[in-house]
């Protein structure tokens, strides 16, 4: 759940006055918890990622390119892009219908919502795959009906899109209403006396405001979108070259002890986790850089 | 589970707190209230409300002695001990770590501090069926630590503690990302009063800043283990998934399914998510705690900010 760090939370700190004698400790315990640190760090964290690509080239790269040019692994991409393109988008819209909603209006039941939208962060991936299974698989609520009408959902591309819009539900949406609380509505007023009209104030006033918001949102989104494995797995039937995403297909390689080519394909999903590191880092650079700017101007 | 910068300039900041209203919605000149919340319920009822409705309506088709006799069950029993335990200790170990990876990353200085405060989300980033095989490759007994683990007789992958290995990793973020923001804007002034009366620096550590950071820590231990109850993708790889031995609660699911046993599977996933339900509960208010607890500090702390 990479959401639970906010943009408004790690912007917002100031700068902190270098540390005395008396309030830090010896030389000697700094390097001993340091390194502690670190080494929990190293062992836990850049292990796993070393390890990626290290098996993904062990056998050279000739392996390395055969393993992501097998036709499987094509179409394993091809429906990971479909799955995040669509759930992305819809999510976004989502997102930004309830941070408006949430963060700019004060309604009765505001923080039963915020819950709701909280949800599907607590919902274990295989529950939030069966949900779906449950509701429109051959024995499910909506079986029957779709059977009749010849409409496939489970074991087929729509259940995976429909699992990754659950498990991606509130990345946006989480991201943007602190930021939106935290801007107020004076701007937008101040638009709307001067005769802007509400989609005008939206998207020239609100819309810039959150742009940094929204990003990060995105990335976080898109990362698990098309990284999700344990509700989609569950939805989709595992039908090679049809109905496999990457981290299946990931899954499938490595239990067909092709480990080479799983880590290939692996080592793409470990690229797209690090360049949305990169993002993020970025995003909340801007952040700190905007709110240190507006304070310098308030002074 | 929600961020600890969520309530952030909330309801706090608004002008109208003092009269909070008697109507539905209070009074704003600001339009589209009735189009974005609309459509914020609308799409909530159809991806999230309704879905999670189904699986509680099917479990209503079995008995209560039905849904008894399977959620209890010895091997699901079974599995429950091994993802709680094992979610407890991940928890545990993310506690302890976690503490001193956001104290070190917030009060010292050292070449690649950068780095490694940005790769801390790893886990968060990392799809978990790549941080399975990962796992599993490092902790396999020829792996670069499975190895010299296994020459020292301990068992790491495919047993209860590889389990505890792969829960530790997904994790690992949320106690670090809880207590780092505290800490950041904890004011030296409390170290320094706590210091020039006498206190040992482990008593200030322990009396003024452990107090301090308390509730978010524990918000940042509660969210790592629900996240941990409900993993799977990390795990599976990793666990060996030997029935009653290394056998999750969510892979049993999956096994019934897989074995068309609907009934059996739904029941296994109303009880967890009952329990991510009940989870909730405590964390929305550790969460209300640490936030709650900073501000008032923030406010005791700046006396010419209170009165300007």
């Amino acid at each position: 759940m990479a959401g639970t760090v906010t943009l408004a939370a790690r912007g917002a700190f100031s700068a902190r006055s270098t540390a005395t004698h008396a309030t830090t400790e010896s030389a000697s315990v700094r390097w001993i918890l340091t390194g502690i640190a670190l080494l929990f760090l190293g062992v836990f964290i850049f292990m796993p990622l070393v390890v990626v690509f290290a098996e993904a080239l062990r056998k050279g790269l000739a392996a390395y390119w055969d393993g992501l040019a097998q036709p499987d692994a094509r179409s394993a991409i091809e429906l990971t892009l479909i799955a995040a393109g669509i759930a992305v988008p819809l999510n976004v819209v989502f997102g930004i219908a309830a941070a408006w909603a949430i963060g700019k209006f004060e309604f009765w039941g505001k923080s039963l919502l915020i819950t709701l939208i909280d949800l599907p962060f607590s919902v274990s991936p295989v529950v939030s795959g069966l949900i779906y299974v449950l509701l429109f698989g051959l024995q499910g609520v909506l079986g029957p009906w779709l059977a009749e009408h010849d409409l496939q959902i489970i074991f087929a591309v729509p259940g995976i899109v429909l699992a990754t819009i659950f498990v991606t539900f509130p990345f946006v949406a989480r991201e943007l209403i602190p930021l939106i609380q935290a801007q107020g509505q004076e701007e937008e007023e101040a638009a709307l006396s001067l005769g802007a009209s509400g989609w005008q104030t939206f998207w020239r006033v609100s819309l810039p405001n959150i742009k940094w918001g929204l990003i990060y949102g995105v990335i976080l989104c898109n990362a698990r979108a098309m990284g999700e494995f344990g509700a989609v797995s569950v939805v989709s039937g595992h039908i090679r070259g049809r109905t496999n995403t990457m981290p299946l297909h990931v899954e499938i390689l490595y239990n067909e002890y092709q480990f080479a080519a799983a880590f290939a394909v692996a080592s793409l999903l470990a690229l797209l986790a690090l360049a949305t590191l990169v993002v993020k880092r970025m995003v909340e650079w801007r952040a700190q850089h905007q709110s240190a700017s507006s304070l310098g101007e308030l002074a | 589970m929600r961020g600890p910068g969520l309530r952030k300039g909330g309801l706090e900041a608004s002008p109208f707190r003092d009269h909070m209203p008697l109507t539905f919605r209070k009074r704003s000149i600001l339009p589209g209230f009735g189009l974005a919340l609309g459509y914020t319920i609308f799409y909530l009822c159809l991806v999230v409300l309704i879905p999670l409705a189904a699986t509680f309506l099917k479990t209503a088709s079995l008995s209560w002695d039905q849904f008894w006799h399977i959620a209890t069950s010895s091997r699901a029993l079974a599995s429950y001990r091994l993802s709680f335990g094992a979610s407890l200790v991940g928890a545990f170990i993310n506690l302890f770590f976690g503490l001193l990876v956001a104290w070190v990353l917030v009060r010292y200085k050292f070449p690649g501090k950068r780095l490694f405060d940005s790769m801390v989300d790893l886990p968060f980033a990392l799809p978990t069926a790549v941080a399975g095989i990962a796992l599993t490759t490092i902790y396999a007994p020829n792996g670069w630590l499975g190895k010299p683990l296994a020459s020292l007789g301990i068992k790491s992958a495919y047993s209860p503690l590889g389990v505890t290995i792969a829960l530790t990793f997904i994790g690992l973020p949320f106690v670090v990302r809880s207590v780092q923001p505290v800490l950041e804007d904890m004011d030296k002034e409390l170290e320094e009063a706590s210091a020039s009366l006498g206190a040992t620096r482990w008593q200030t550590f322990s009396r003024v800043v452990l107090p301090t950071i308390f509730p978010a820590a524990m918000a940042g231990f509660a969210m790592a283990f629900a996240r941990a109850v409900g993993e799977y993708g990390s795990v599976v790889f990793i666990s060996g998934n030997m029935p009653m031995k290394t056998e999750i609660t969510p892979l049993l699911i999956i096994t019934k399914l897989d074995q068309y046993d609907y009934a059996g599977a739904t029941a296994i996933a109303v009880v967890m998510l009952v329990f991510s339900l009940v989870l909730l509960l405590p964390i929305n208010l550790l969460q209300k705690w640490s936030g709650a607890r900073k501000q008032r500090l923030a406010q005791a702390l700046t006396p010419e900010e209170a009165v300007a």
